[in-house]
């Protein structure tokens, strides 16, 4: 082994644990949770020889006797409760009253002597009917769009077309990303002067206007947003204070709507707007306004032809910080929005953890992951192109 | 006639602290001044006032013979090319040349023939479209200067134009600028901590000290008579002898500097006998020779040589005297330790009162 071979092996060495570290906690739940977006084999596992033998099926007439007794011979062997229900789950969620019919099927079926053969279209003359069928062979399948289509208010109707779903999920995104981009263009609008104030100030003014961005920074997000509940409410200091000065003679509802969320997450996701533009305005050199106000610029102008320009990298990364995170706000909404402002996250958070569709919340997480990285995508082909100042 | 510009008693206090102290300063039109003097000696204040950055804390400044303080900077029509020329990063070499002509509506085919021709001139047209940053230092220095002459000026301002670049190159721009100056008529003032960039380019230097002007003078003034024993050392190199005027005659006095040593020096100023007084004398006005001849002669004993090129600069010691002397290598020059007689004229001794 040569040095420079070597040298090149401990130089792979070093950073292992930095790929060990992001294939552990960032690659791998990332590509598991997009897998369960798209795999569906709670069926699969119940109903092995079932899955087997409808496959080639044609979807035309009744199925043969050789899938019907794949079906038979499947329910007859005892599986798991907790599978066997998903997949009862599964399969009604596709036709309902596949439940019940199921339900009968098992009992009949188990209750028939080894050995003797069952006529599920007499047992049943449901079975009779190709929908049925047609929905367990849907099902069969390794991997599915059902999840995907689901988070965007889409279904495949019996014959296999995509046609729309009554959900509220694209409403949910439409809400997510207009919040979002509220509390984006509020944190530039209040972030791009602050910070401008604080790269001008000098010693303890300085000090104290970062302070005051940063110190929300190392509070908890919990204690935060329930400080904002204290202030927004009814009986809380903003409404005393208003209705003591006579601005207002009942209180205004500020909190549990649009408003109030809108609020505390501006005021939580400040810092990641007022940060970047501050630590750009600090690179800016100082006699550039100077210089500008020398050759005949007013003080707007100036601002317009040279300090903006410059600070336009800040305020967008700055932007795009705010904008990717607020996508994510879970518990600010919960604890300050009403029922009409739950953004994805709780959606996501509603199929993980209330009815452990991991499939769901996988595939929600998936769409909103795909949407993120194309206006990311756009946002970078818009800020990398030049800007004509000047002449 | 009233001067072009005129600071009129101006004082700028920060704090406590007198930056600028009670200054008055006329400036001709068409004059180059240099206004010289240590870091921190109130040069630059002054001219952030002229360009309207800073505000004096008394005192009028007056243009024409109009006082121009509360002017803002943006209608001053002064050129200022700055320390480390605060060209616009984010725009090319012809956007920062055309930045002036835009902010006054020139129109747009107007401008690009003004910055083509300005660019033309300094010989940067082939670098129009580059950015600042894609320029070297003397490059960047140029298109500073272009910007802050492209609008043609009422007075360019310059605040340290040269400090950094290397040696060469601030040469060659000292004589460029100095050029440039004389074909185009502008009124010049020009901020350095360099001396021999003010000797160089100046027709007038202001040399200023502790927010004072120690000295307004040419730069042979400046050099060969120094008023005062700051503007003696901060101008190149001096010899300094502490003396009192022993007797005055024929506009010659005559000073004891000590018990065995009495030196001769021109006294325009007419100081009387028994004054307490400096003379200054310049290291290359000092000659060795082995005979003592009619001027001043001091028997020394060389201490040292430092070889410098072009010259040798020889240490000297005798009579409780010590003093440097520039001798031209042609010269020949005894070894060290050997004795000579250090002469030097009446004419190039200064008289500075202390």
């Amino acid at each position: 082994m040569g040095p420079s071979a070597r040298s090149r092996l401990s130089a792979m060495l070093l950073v292992a644990p930095l790929f060990a570290f992001l294939a552990i906690f960032f690659i791998w739940p990332l590509v598991t949770m997009m897998a369960v977006a798209v795999t569906d084999g709670t069926v699969r596992v119940v109903l092995p020889q079932t899955a087997t033998a409808i496959a080639s099926w044609d979807g035309q007439a009744v199925p043969s006797k050789a899938v019907q007794d794949a079906l038979v011979a499947d329910l007859r062997t005892p599986s798991e409760q907790l599978a066997f229900g998903d997949a009862v789950r599964r399969l009604n969620s596709e036709v309902s009253g596949f439940r019940t019919l199921l339900g009968r099927t098992v009992t009949a079926v188990r209750q028939a002597p080894a050995g003797q053969q069952v006529d599920l279209v007499a047992l049943d003359p449901r079975w009779g009917e190709n929908n049925f069928w047609l929905a367990l062979q849907r099902s069969m399948p390794r991997y599915t769009d059902r999840n995907l289509l689901a988070a965007i208010d889409l279904k495949r109707d019996t014959a296999g077309a995509v046609v729309a779903d009554v959900s509220a999920n694209r409403t949910i995104m439409l809400r997510t990303f207009t919040i979002s981009l509220m509390v984006t263009l509020l944190c530039a609008a209040i972030g791009l002067p602050y910070a401008m104030i604080a790269a001008a100030s000098t010693g303890w003014v300085r000090n104290l206007l970062l302070l005051a961005v940063l110190l929300p920074l190392w509070t908890s997000l919990l204690v935060r947003t329930a400080a904002w509940v204290i202030l927004l409410q009814n009986e809380g200091l903003i409404n005393g204070f208003l209705t003591t000065i006579g601005i207002v003679d009942k209180p205004i509802q500020l909190i549990f709507n649009r408003t109030g969320v809108v609020i505390a997450m501006t005021h939580v996701l400040l810092p990641f707007m007022v940060l970047p533009i501050y630590s750009v305005l600090l690179g800016v050199p100082r006699n550039l306004m100077p210089a500008a106000s020398s050759l005949g610029a007013t003080q707007w102008r100036a601002f317009r032809h040279v300090l903006l320009p410059l600070t336009l990298p800040g305020l967008m990364s700055g932007s795009l910080l705010v904008f990717m995170v607020a996508l994510g706000y879970y518990i600010t909404p919960a604890l300050i929005g009403g029922a009409e402002d739950q953004m994805i996250s709780s959606v996501i958070a509603f199929f993980a953890t209330g009815t452990a569709n991991w499939g769901m919340a996988g595939a929600l997480g998936l769409i909103l992951l795909t949407v993120t990285i194309a206006l990311y995508l756009v946002y970078g082909r818009l800020s990398r192109s030049p800007q004509m100042v000047g002449a | 006639m009233a001067p072009f510009i005129h600071f009129d008693q101006v004082t700028k206090s920060f704090g406590s602290l007198r930056v600028v102290d009670n200054l008055d300063l006329r400036v001709e039109k068409g004059e180059f001044l240099s206004l010289l003097g240590p870091s921190g000696s109130g040069k630059t204040t002054l001219l952030m006032m002229l360009a309207g950055f800073e505000n004096p804390s008394q005192g009028s400044i007056r243009l024409d013979g109009t006082p121009i303080e509360n002017m803002p900077s943006h209608r001053r029509n002064m050129g200022v090319v700055f320390q480390n020329y605060a060209l616009f990063p984010h725009m090319t070499v012809a956007e920062n040349v055309a930045f002036p002509l835009l902010m006054r509506g020139v129109g747009k085919a107007e401008t690009v023939r003004q910055v083509t021709r300005a660019l033309d001139m300094v010989r940067l047209g082939h670098l129009k479209e580059r950015r600042p940053a894609q320029l070297s230092g003397g490059q960047q220095q140029r298109v500073a200067l272009t910007r802050a002459l492209v609008f043609e000026p009422t007075v360019v301002l310059m605040d340290e134009p040269l400090g950094a670049l290397d040696k060469q190159l601030r040469e060659h721009m000292q004589l460029e600028l100095r050029d440039l100056h004389r074909k185009l008529g502008l009124t010049v003032i020009f901020v350095t901590h360099d001396q021999s960039e003010a000797l160089t380019m100046s027709d007038r230097i202001a040399l200023f000290n502790a927010g004072r002007i120690e000295q307004l003078d040419t730069p042979e003034g400046i050099y060969d008579r120094p008023r005062t024993r700051f503007v003696a050392e901060f101008i190149g190199e001096t010899n300094l002898f502490e003396g009192v005027v022993r007797s005055v005659a024929n506009g010659t006095a005559e000073v004891s500097v000590n018990p065995r040593v009495t030196l001769r020096a021109e006294n325009p100023a007419g100081i009387a006998a028994g004054a307490p007084i400096l003379i200054s004398v310049r290291p290359e006005r000092v000659h060795l020779q082995t005979e003592a001849g009619a001027g001043n002669a001091v028997p020394v004993t060389i201490s040292d040589h430092v070889y410098q090129g072009d010259h040798v600069r020889t240490h000297l010691a005798g009579q409780d005297l010590s003093l440097v002397a520039k001798i031209e290598r042609r010269a020949g020059i005894g070894p060290i330790g050997s004795a000579a007689f250090a002469c030097f004229d009446p004419t190039e001794c200064t008289l500075i009162e202390p």
